[in-house]
């Protein structure tokens, strides 16, 4: 009896003395910046994972407090600089609901089409960066070739690469030339060949089918209860989409489909992406065949900026001028909101307490990194250390969102 | 070997050759500077936005690699660290303490406004430029910078590599 009590007593000593604590990131090449999880491992098992978030925690909800409203936008840019062009998107769309601003419907077109080209180029980057962590570097540099392609596109329509600052409270900073809406169109059509290039190289790559599929199951209710959303809730196969449920956009207006997955693995999340670029390149061809002509901005005076000539010559609009650009809009509703939109990452949401000054009280964004973060234990205890890289590129996070 | 009776030609500053003969004179520190600065090997060390540009660098479109600048994942193998983003005060002692690893002699661009000067971060968080910790040799401003801008930023690193008189040796 006693023999068997010192035996059990040995064998446990001796599990502990295997278990080993990693601390994996902040500086590591396949954490997506400054991730930082602190692995217990027993043997290649993880057992623990605890992620630490911060590193990149920059106070931006704290700036936005003491910026009135169009200051706020630069800062939006630098939350998840992946698709910086969503993320304006994402905070006009919420203000502009504050504000109680219609916006033309050549502007609705205008960022359907920039938006989606946004979906696309975060995927691409994804995609590359997901690859090059599990060992495919061609399709890095296949990606970057089609992201520098957008990247260009961007640039010639309002001057940055990546932290564009395109769209404005009620409208756009400027309009674009058919030259470019051309431009934009023959990329479209030569874009799914590029698909189908990405998908030769590593659709049936053994070495990739045996590091994603039945890796980081995620089951559909454990999705949804975790708060997942976007692609990473779709590849568990919940057809949940912002863009689907709310209205903004011209989402309404082109036909698509919401992509789903079946099994909830990283494989899945990853056809979902995969099908995502081939959904997004259609919704930019509708739309630029449909695109209207018309007015960019917004006609609400109190809360955009008015045109330049006007300025010059106008009294009233010179005042309006003066006090948005020194104080912000003073007449914003006073309250509270929330709004959502899709951004590549998942769901994108701005809630603002206004207090009817120019200046948000408090601005709390809701960024899909962050929950994606606090599922990352879910998905790699009991799996084997090599997975997590896997893991962490599957779910698709940036760390300027996440602690913003 | 010199031959007596020919004159020598200056082909750089520094550098003559022999006519018809297969020979350069000049000094070793421009020898070994002149390999220094040909296979500078940074960090991939991406803070933040700056790192998707400093990745752009790297990729096929751009093409970091004719400089000779290869990304090493590991700061041992490393000879320059990129800041490439914003510098919060809870990563800054992480990137001293790799700055430390790595082997002698380093060098640091500071890649962006962030880097540089804390750009528009100016909050309870951010550190206000890599130089208040960190010997920045050379700083690339730019809310990112574009590629071309890190190409200037890796070159003039490169002139200044250059102009350096006996940084390689060991009893230095």
């Amino acid at each position: 009896m006693e023999d068997t009590n010192i035996d059990s007593r040995k064998n446990n000593s001796r599990v502990k003395e295997k278990e080993l604590t990693l601390s994996m990131g902040p500086q590591h090449p396949a954490t997506h910046g400054v991730l930082r999880l602190v692995l217990d491992l027993d043997g290649e098992t993880i057992v623990k994972c605890t992620p630490y978030v911060g590193y990149l925690h920059r106070g931006v909800e704290k700036l936005a407090e003491n910026r009135n409203y169009m200051q706020v936008l630069p800062l939006t840019d630098r939350l998840d600089y992946i698709s910086s062009m969503s993320n304006n998107l994402g905070y006009c769309v919420a203000v502009e609901k504050l504000f109680g601003i219609e916006v033309p419907e050549r502007t609705e077109y205008i960022r359907t089409i920039v938006g989606e080209m946004s979906r696309i180029a975060n995927h691409l980057l994804w995609l590359a960066t997901h690859a090059l962590d599990v060992g495919a570097m061609t399709v890095f540099l296949y990606c970057f070739r089609e992201r520098e392609a957008i990247l260009d596109l961007f640039e010639r329509l309002c001057g940055a690469r990546l932290t564009v600052t395109y769209p404005r409270i009620g409208g756009l900073k400027n309009d674009v030339d058919p030259k470019w809406l051309e431009d934009v169109y023959a990329f479209t059509s030569e874009f799914p060949m590029r698909v189908k290039q990405y998908e030769t190289l590593i659709n049936k790559n053994r070495i990739w089918l045996q590091r994603t599929k039945g890796i980081g199951v995620i089951s559909a209710q454990e999705a949804i209860n975790w708060g997942m959303s976007g692609p990473a809730l779709r590849g568990s196969g919940v057809p949940y989409d912002v863009r689907k449920v709310t209205r903004y956009g011209v989402y309404d207006k082109v036909k698509w489909e919401v992509c789903t997955g079946k099994n909830g693995d990283v494989y899945d999340r990853y056809r979902v992406r995969m099908d995502e670029f081939l959904q997004s390149n259609s919704i930019i061809r509708q739309c630029i065949d449909q695109i209207p002509e018309g007015p960019i901005m917004a006609d609400a005076p109190k809360y955009t900026l008015p045109a330049k000539d006007k300025v010059l010559t106008d009294m009233e609009h010179l005042i309006h001028h003066f006090v948005l650009i020194t104080k912000g809009p003073q007449t914003a509703p006073e309250g509270e909101l929330y709004v959502a939109t899709e951004v590549p990452k998942g769901e994108l949401g701005f809630f603002f307490v206004s207090d009817g000054t120019g200046k948000p009280y408090r601005m709390r964004v809701r960024s899909p990194s962050f929950v994606h973060v606090s599922v990352l234990p879910t998905l790699c205890e009991g799996e084997l250390i090599a997975d997590i890289i896997a893991n962490i590129g599957s779910i698709d996070i940036v760390l300027g969102e996440c602690d913003r | 070997m010199i031959i007596p009776g020919t004159d020598l030609v200056e082909v750089a500053e520094g550098t003559r050759i022999v006519p018809g003969g297969n020979t350069i004179i000049t000094t070793v520190d421009k020898l070994v500077n002149w390999s220094r600065k040909s296979s500078i090997w940074p960090m991939t060390f991406g803070l933040a936005c700056c790192a998707i540009e400093m990745m752009a660098c790297g990729s096929s479109h751009y093409d970091f690699d004719r400089f000779g600048v290869v990304f090493r994942a590991s700061p041992r193998q490393a000879d320059v660290i990129i800041l490439a983003g914003t510098i919060t005060k809870k990563m800054a002692p992480v990137i001293r303490r790799v700055y430390d690893q790595m082997p002698e002699p380093r060098y640091v661009i500071a890649m962006g406004s962030c880097a540089c000067s804390g750009g528009i971060f100016n909050t309870y968080a951010v550190v206000q430029g890599g130089d208040t910790f960190l010997p920045v040799d050379v700083y690339v401003p730019g809310c990112p910078p574009r590629p071309e801008a890190l190409f200037q930023g890796i070159m003039k690193l490169q002139e200044k590599i250059e102009k350096e008189y006996f940084r390689w040796s060991p009893w230095r």
